[in-house]
């Protein structure tokens, strides 16, 4: 039941957009069309789903202070914290990179739709951004698993919701200078009042 | 018949003079971004963080710091590497480098200004992947020389502190009625100022920069089609 709770939140109430600006760029280059923002939004669902608890094991065993206690006991004291930047966009880019090339083998009309996709995805604040509220937090593994697939989930929720909303868009008179960038900020501050709506909401 | 050629050489090289350490074409380099060019407004590059950090003054000013010295020196290293990269693993070794520098920073933080590591959190460790390094190092860095690296990774981190530093004056004054955590509006004598919730909150980010993005485009004419 925790684990729901945990769920809702980080899709509605702590939306990786709305509340903490993660993935930006790409949530605002590539929200043109619907189609292709419910192409990325999987594929972020994916890659977020596999990295965080990834990572998770990778700090739990190997980066916490005294974690390498399992290889000897004369590791107790090692700590590598200070790796955990650069393991961890390893450990995403590496991910990116294998789930390419597992999608690619298995089902190639999926790698048709994600292919141009997925080598983005490596730079999107949001996977890197769940890695290291996950550590923040300290979650255990079934939270951080949930938690990152929840997190994928709001993502594409917000990039899906603000393509069908710019689609739309096309249509409007809008100010020469608030045109593209400028009116897409003020609908997203807009969204951001809806999604608030969901505060309060504890299962 | 040696001599002469050398001679010859010699007046070639003196002909084309060097060029100056600020010429026009280096001035620009400054200067295109912090306007017309600017990485947040015109190339809508780097808005993650742009925004997250920008409740209060204090940790904008920090993170503007810390981003431009992980662009300059990213630049600068990326550019001295630029002939030994091989083209299929340049992603990795522009994150590995980036990564490195922005570690360097996170420790900096850590031990001489904790409390603002504590704020700044999560933040910090997300310049890896803040797009406007990524981008310059991959636009610029990776075919010119050192010292022009150096002053495009310049500009473009002004234009981004001076934009995020705009979107959090705006933010703290009517957010928390202060600067610098200085009480802004006790001090004209305004007692009873109404702080504005919206303006903590992330919507208050987005509209603020939304409004930024329309009075700077006004004013150069930029037009997105």
């Amino acid at each position: 039941m925790e684990l729901v709770s945990l769920g809702i939140k980080s899709i509605f109430i702590e939306n990786m957009i709305f509340a903490y600006f993660l993935g930006m760029c790409s949530f605002l280059a590539v929200s043109k069309k619907v189609s292709t923002a419910v192409g990325l939004g999987a594929a972020v669902i994916f890659v977020l789903t596999i990295t965080v608890p990834v990572n998770w094991l990778l700090q739990e065993y190997i980066l916490k202070e005294g974690a390498l206690s399992w290889l000897s006991a004369s590791f107790a004291e090692v700590n590598l914290e200070f790796l955990q930047f650069i393991m961890f966009i390893a450990i995403i880019a590496a991910m990116v990179q294998l789930v390419e090339m597992i999608i690619e083998k298995f089902s190639p009309s999926l790698y048709g739709s994600l292919g141009i996709f997925l080598p983005l995805i490596a730079v999107n604040c949001a996977i890197l951004g769940s890695s290291l509220f996950m550590i923040q937090r300290d979650y255990l593994l079934s939270e951080a698993t949930v938690f990152g697939f929840g997190s994928g989930i709001g993502w594409m929720l917000a990039i899906v919701a603000l393509a069908a909303i710019r689609e739309k868009l096309k249509y409007s008179n809008v100010p020469a200078g608030l045109k593209g960038l400028g009116i897409t900020m003020l609908i997203t501050g807009l969204m951001g009042i809806a999604f608030k709506s969901f505060i309060g909401i504890a299962l | 018949m040696s001599t002469e050629t050398l001679e010859q050489k010699k007046e070639e090289v003196v002909q084309k003079p060097a060029e100056g350490l600020l010429s026009k074409r280096r001035r620009r380099l400054i200067s295109d971004p912090l306007n017309e060019d600017n990485p947040i407004t015109v190339q809508v590059l780097g808005i993650c963080s742009a925004l997250a950090v920008t409740v209060k003054m204090e940790p904008t000013l920090i993170m503007s710091i810390a981003v431009v010295f992980v662009i300059v020196f990213s630049n600068l290293i990326i550019s001295l590497l630029r002939n030994l990269i091989p083209n299929r693993v340049r992603i990795i070794v522009q994150l590995a480098v980036i990564a490195t520098l922005v570690t360097l920073v996170s420790e900096v933080l850590k031990a001489y200004n904790y409390e603002m590591y504590k704020i700044l959190g999560a933040f910090v460790g997300l310049i890896i992947t803040n797009c406007i390094v990524m981008g310059r190092l991959e636009a610029f860095a990776m075919g010119n020389k050192p010292y022009d690296s150096i002053l495009d990774g310049l500009g473009s981190g002004f234009g981004y502190a001076w934009i995020i530093l705009t979107v959090a004056f705006f933010r703290e004054m009517f957010g928390s009625g202060s600067i610098f955590d200085f009480k802004i509006f006790e001090a004209v004598g305004i007692n009873n100022f109404a702080t504005n919730g919206l303006m903590v909150d992330s919507i208050g980010a987005f509209m603020v920069l939304g409004i930024l993005i329309w009075v700077q485009r006004s004013k150069t004419g930029y037009v997105e089609h």
